[in-house]
C-alpha cells in the first residue's frame, strides 16, 4: 500500500471530474476527519487516516481491502472506476439521468440506456458527460456516458442509446470475484 | 356471395361443440345420479355384506380378520405402488389413528341412517358390531375407491359384496405377497404370537388392537437380522419411531417385561437414522443433548427449510420504506419479530428476493435470523475497534458496521482468500466505509494486531445447527471431525480473547458463536477458556433461548455458563445456534498463566503470547506482587521437570486437577490457582509451540508493542528479565 504518485493522482482526479466536476474537492477535505487515497494491488482506496493508520500492521500479501475501493489502474495505466465508487459518487454527481422502472433492469443487467427507456435528464448536458443513472425512485443504478447531449436527446427516436454503460450496480452480483 | 354464409342459419343446423360434450357429460352424470337412487333400494352393500357375515361362521370369519389387514389398500393392479397413507400403518396405532377410524364409523353411521333400512338393530349390538364394522371400514373405503372403475365392469354389480371381495384378494393375493409378508407381518406376528388366541372372535380382535394401541412390541433380534436383508418401508418405521418414544417417555407403565430400556434405545437409533438418513454417530450426539422426544422434533424440523429472513441497512434505509418497496415488487414479507428492528421474514416473492434492485442498490442483506443474534449480543458501539474474526460472507461484519454507523473500526478476517470475495462485495454494496478486510489464520491474529474493544468469534464448526441447510452434514461427520473443529475453536478463542483490550473503556467484549450444537465445541470451549484465561461469562443481552449446559454426561462445566445462549431449529425456527458473551477483566493475569511458566521451566527467548509481555510491561510491580507468593510452588514443579523429564509431565496432574475445581469455587479469582491449574497444560502447549512460536513471536511481539502499547512506564524486555531472574535467586535463597 503507498500513496498515489504525481502522474497517478492526476489520471484518477481527471476520472472523477468527468462525473463530479470540482465537487471532489469535498472528497478530500472532509469535515470528519482526514481521508486519503491509496494504491494496493493496483486498485485505489478511499479511507480516513485513522483505519489507514490500524491497516499498516496488516502486512501486504494479507492485505484484501480496505476502505472504499474506487477503482483501478489498468496495465496501460489508465484508471478505471468501479461500481464500489458509486456511494461517493452519486451524491455529489453533477450531471444525472433517470431510467424508468421497465428500463432499470436492462441497465442493471449490463445494457446501454435507450432513449425509451429516459426518464429525466439533467438541463444541458453536453455529450460524452460523465453522468449517474439513477431509477425513479432515487436510487443510484451506477453511472455511463451521456451519448447525447440533453437537446439532441429529445429529438432521438426511441431506440437510439443516450447513455452509453459503464458500470451498474448489476455487478455485485455478475461479477463479484474481479470487483476488487 | 356474403348472403351465402348466413351465421344464423348455421346456427341453427345442430348443436354446437359445446353442447355436444355437454350433454356427454350429463349422461355420465346422470349414470352416478341413478345409482346413487338405486342404491337404497337394493338394501346397502353395506347391509348386505352385514347380513352375509352373520351367516358365516365364526372360523370363517377369523380368517378374514387375519387375512384381511394385509390387503387393506386400492384394489387394483396399482396397488403395490398407490396406498392409502393410513391404512398402511400397522394395527397398533396411534391415538390420531383411533380417531380416523371412528370417523369412518360415524359417516357409515350416517349413511346407514340415511338408507332407512332396517339395520336399526344392528347398531344396538353396540360394541360388538364395532369390530366388524373395523373390517367393513376398509371395504367400504375400497368400494368407495372402485367407484367409477369397478362399477364400470357390470359383472361387479352381480356378485355378491363377499364374493368380490374373495376375489379381490385373490388377486392381491399373488400382488401383495411380497408386500406383506415384509409389512405386516412381523408387527402382526408379533402381537398374534402375544395375544395368542385373541382373534377367537371379532369382538376380541377389536379389543385386543386397542390394547396393542399402546403397547408397543419391540422386534426380537431375529426379526431384525431380517430387516437388514429386508429393509422395512419407510412408514412402518416412522410408526415404529412413534411408538417407541412413546414407550421411552413413560418407560415404567409401558415398558415389555424383560426388556431393558437400552435394547428400546438400540432399537431406536437404528430406526432414525435410517428414517432421517442419519449416521448412528451423530444420532447418538443428538441423543445425549435432547430428550427423546424433543429430538424427534429436532429433526423433522431439520427437514424443512428455515424461512428466508433479509436484514434492512440501515446505512441505506429504513425497514419500513424497504418494506414498502418489496411489497410493491411482490414481494410477501412481515417483520422478524419483537426482538429485531432491522429483520423481515420473506414469505414468499413473485421475484428472485437476491436479485432485486433493491439488494443490489444494498438497501437489504439475505441473512439467517440466528445470525443476527450474535452482534447484538456484542453491541458493538460507536467509535469502537472490532475485529470480526471469521468474516465470511460478511452478514455479521456488515450489521456490526450499521450498529456502529460506519464509525471506528472493523478489522474483517477470515482465513479463505476465496471467502473474502463475498464479504468485499457485501461490504462495498451495503455502504461500509469502516472496514480493514485481511486474510489472516485466526490463530495467528494476536500477533498481527490487539487491543480491540469487542472481538466476534464465529468459530468454524461442524454444522450440526443447520442441518437444514447444508443436508450432507447428516452423514459426513464422526468423531473426528468434532474433535478437531473443537480443537480449533479452542486455540481461536483464545487467540481472541488475546486479541482484547480488557482495559478498554467501553468494551472487553468477546462473542463466540458456533452453528453447531455440539457441546464439545460451545460449553467445552468456553469453559476451557474460562480456564485459560481472565475471562468471564456475561449475559447475552438476548431474551430468549435456551440456557447452556453446565452438565453433560460426565462432565461438569463453570456453572456460569447458564449466561450463554442456545438457539434451536425446532422451538425457535431459527438455525441451531449457540451464543456466549465473554468479557475479558483482565491483561495481566494470563501472564501468569502462560507466560511464567514458560520462562521460569525451560529457556524459551518470548513469552508465548504478545499480550501477556504487554500486561507484564504495563505493571511490572503489580506483576511481581502476584507472583511472589507463588515461588516457591513454581520452584518446586520446576526441579519435578527438571529431574525426570517425562514423568513430571505426569505427575502434577493430580494437583492440577483438584487446583481447577478448587478455581472453579473461588470464582476463580485468584490467579495463583487458575496459574497451577493450567501449568501442566502450557508445559505441553510450550512445548508445541517453541519451534513455531519464538521464531516469528519476537517480530510480532515487537510490533505489537509498538502499536498498542506507547506508555512510557514501560520496561524493556531484557531489562524486565534480568530483574525477574534477579528477584526469583533472591527468593531461593
Amino acid at each position: 500500500m503507498r500513496p498515489l504518485t504525481e502522474d497517478e493522482t492526476k489520471t484518477m482526479f481527471e476520472k472523477l471530474s468527468k462525473y463530479i466536476g470540482e465537487n471532489i474537492k469535498l472528497l478530500v477535505d472532509r469535515p470528519d476527519g482526514t481521508y486519503c487515497f491509496r494504491l494496493h494491488n493496483d486498485r485505489v482506496y478511499y479511507i480516513s487516516e485513522k483505519i489507514l493508520k490500524l491497516a499498516t500492521n496488516i502486512s501486504r500479501d494479507k492485505l484484501v481491502s480496505v476502505g472504499t475501493c474506487f477503482g483501478k489502474f489498468t496495465k496501460t495505466q489508465k484508471f478505471r472506476l468501479h461500481i464500489t465508487a458509486l456511494d461517493f459518487l452519486a451524491p455529489y454527481a453533477k450531471f444525472k439521468v433517470w431510467v424508468k422502472p421497465g428500463a432499470e433492469q436492462s441497465f442493471v443487467y449490463g445494457n446501454h440506456v435507450l432513449k425509451a427507456g429516459l426518464g429525466r435528464i439533467t438541463e444541458n448536458t453536453a455529450q460524452y458527460q460523465g453522468v449517474v443513472v439513477y431509477s425513479m425512485a432515487d436510487v443510484p443504478l451506477g453511472f455511463g456516458v451521456a451519448a447525447k447531449s440533453t437537446q439532441e436527446c429529445r429529438r432521438v427516436d426511441p431506440i437510439s442509446i443516450v447513455v452509453f454503460h459503464q458500470a451498474d450496480i448489476g455487478e455485485y452480483i455478475r461479477s463479484e470475484d474481479t470487483l476488487t | 356471395m356474403g348472403r351465402k354464409l348466413d351465421p344464423t342459419n348455421k346456427v341453427k343446423r345442430g348443436p354446437g361443440r359445446k353442447s355436444r360434450k355437454q350433454k356427454g357429460a350429463e349422461t355420465e352424470l346422470a349414470k352416478f345420479l341413478v345409482d346413487e337412487d338405486t342404491e337404497p333400494k337394493r338394501l346397502s352393500s353395506r347391509a348386505r355384506k352385514r347380513a352375509a357375515k352373520r351367516t358365516l361362521p365364526p372360523v370363517q370369519a377369523k380368517d378374514k380378520a387375519e387375512k384381511e389387514p394385509p390387503q387393506k389398500g386400492f384394489t387394483d393392479e396399482n396397488s403395490e405402488w398407490l396406498k392409502p397413507v393410513k391404512r398402511k400403518r400397522p394395527a397398533d396405532e396411534s391415538d390420531g389413528e383411533d380417531d380416523s377410524d371412528s370417523q369412518w364409523e360415524q359417516e357409515e353411521d350416517e349413511e346407514e341412517e340415511n338408507t332407512g333400512a332396517g339395520l336399526k338393530t344392528e347398531e344396538a349390538d353396540g360394541g360388538k358390531e364395532k369390530d366388524g364394522d373395523d373390517d367393513d371400514g376398509s371395504d367400504d373405503d375400497e368400494e368407495m375407491v372402485d367407484d367409477y372403475g369397478a362399477m364400470d365392469d357390470a359383472d361387479g354389480e352381480e356378485l355378491l359384496p363377499i364374493e368380490r371381495a374373495a376375489r379381490k384378494q385373490k388377486k392381491l393375493d399373488a400382488a401383495m405377497e411380497q408386500d406383506s409378508d415384509e409389512d405386516e407381518d412381523e408387527e402382526e406376528e408379533d402381537e398374534e404370537a402375544e395375544s395368542g388366541s385373541e382373534h377367537a372372535d371379532e369382538e376380541d380382535t377389536v379389543q385386543a388392537n386397542i390394547d396393542e394401541m399402546d403397547r408397543f412390541k419391540l422386534p426380537d433380534s431375529e426379526e431384525r437380522e431380517k430387516e437388514g436383508v429386508l429393509p422395512l418401508d419407510l412408514q412402518s418405521i416412522h410408526q415404529r419411531i412413534k411408538d417407541n418414544v412413546d414407550v421411552l417417555s413413560n418407560f415404567a407403565s409401558k415398558r415389555e417385561e424383560g426388556k431393558e430400556r437400552t435394547e428400546y434405545l438400540s432399537l431406536l437409533k437404528k430406526d432414525l437414522s435410517m428414517y432421517y438418513s442419519y449416521n448412528t454417530f451423530l444420532i447418538e450426539k443428538l441423543l445425549d443433548i435432547f430428550p427423546v422426544s424433543e429430538l424427534i422434533d429436532f429433526l423433522e424440523a431439520n427437514e424443512i427449510h428455515r424461512p428466508v429472513t433479509i436484514r434492512t441497512n440501515t446505512l441505506k434505509t429504513r425497514r419500513r420504506d424497504l418494506a414498502q418497496a418489496l411489497i410493491n415488487r411482490g414481494v410477501n414479507l412481515d417483520p422478524l419479530g419483537k426482538w429485531s428492528k432491522v429483520g423481515l421474514v420473506i414469505f414468499d416473492s413473485s421475484v428472485p428476493i437476491g436479485a432485486t434492485p433493491e439488494y443490489l442498490a444494498g438497501q437489504y442483506m439475505l441473512q439467517g435470523a440466528s445470525s443476527l443474534l450474535p452482534v447484538m449480543a456484542l453491541s458493538p458501539q460507536e467509535g469502537e475497534s472490532v475485529l470480526d474474526m471469521s468474516s465470511a460472507p460478511g452478514g455479521k461484519t456488515t450489521y456490526m458496521a450499521q450498529l456502529m454507523r460506519n464509525t471506528g473500526v472493523i478489522v474483517a478476517n477470515d482465513a479463505s482468500a476465496e471467502r473474502l470475495k463475498s464479504v468485499v462485495g457485501n461490504i462495498h454494496r451495503l455502504g461500509v466505509t469502516n472496514t480493514v478486510i485481511c486474510n489472516y489464520d485466526g490463530r495467528q491474529f494476536p500477533k498481527v494486531m490487539g487491543g480491540f474493544d469487542r472481538v466476534l468469534l464465529d468459530a468454524p464448526c461442524s454444522g450440526t445447527g443447520v442441518i437444514s441447510k447444508d443436508p450432507a452434514v447428516k452423514t459426513s461427520k464422526d468423531e473426528t471431525d468434532i474433535q478437531r473443529s473443537a480443537h480449533l475453536q479452542k486455540e481461536l478463542i483464545l487467540s481472541a480473547i488475546d486479541s482484547l483490550n480488557a482495559e478498554s473503556a467501553t468494551g472487553g467484549y468477546l462473542v463466540y458463536c458456533t452453528c453447531s450444537i455440539m457441546v464439545e465445541e460451545n460449553e467445552w470451549v468456553v469453559d476451557y477458556a474460562l480456564k485459560k484465561r481472565n475471562v468471564k461469562l456475561v449475559p447475552t443481552g438476548l431474551d430468549f433461548g435456551k440456557e447452556g449446559f453446565t452438565r453433560f454426561k460426565e462432565r461438569r462445566f463453570h456453572p456460569s455458563l447458564r449466561l450463554s445462549r442456545r438457539f434451536y431449529p425446532h422451538s425457535h425456527n431459527m438455525d441451531g445456534f449457540f451464543v456466549a458473551k465473554l468479557k475479558k477483566f483482565s491483561n495481566t493475569v494470563p501472564t501468569t498463566s502462560a507466560g511464567e511458566p514458560a520462562e521460569e521451566e525451560n529457556v524459551p527467548a518470548e513469552t508465548e503470547t504478545p499480550a501477556p509481555s504487554k500486561g507484564s510491561a504495563k505493571n511490572p510491580g503489580s506483576k511481581v506482587k502476584t507472583k511472589k507468593p507463588l515461588k516457591v510452588k513454581a520452584d518446586m514443579a520446576k526441579k519435578k521437570v527438571a529431574t525426570n523429564g517425562t514423568v513430571a509431565k505426569n505427575l502434577p496432574k493430580k494437583p492440577t486437577d483438584v487446583l481447577k475445581k478448587k478455581g472453579i469455587k473461588d470464582g476463580r479469582k485468584k490467579p495463583k490457582l487458575a496459574k497451577e491449574g493450567t501449568e501442566m497444560a502450557k508445559e505441553v502447549k510450550v512445548e508445541e509451540k517453541k519451534e513455531e512460536g519464538s521464531r516469528f513471536e519476537k517480530k510480532m511481539g515487537k510490533k505489537k508493542r509498538k502499536n498498542l502499547m506507547n506508555k512510557n512506564n514501560r520496561m524493556g524486555k531484557n531489562k524486565f528479565k534480568k530483574f525477574k531472574k534477579m528477584l526469583s535467586k533472591e527468593e531461593v535463597a
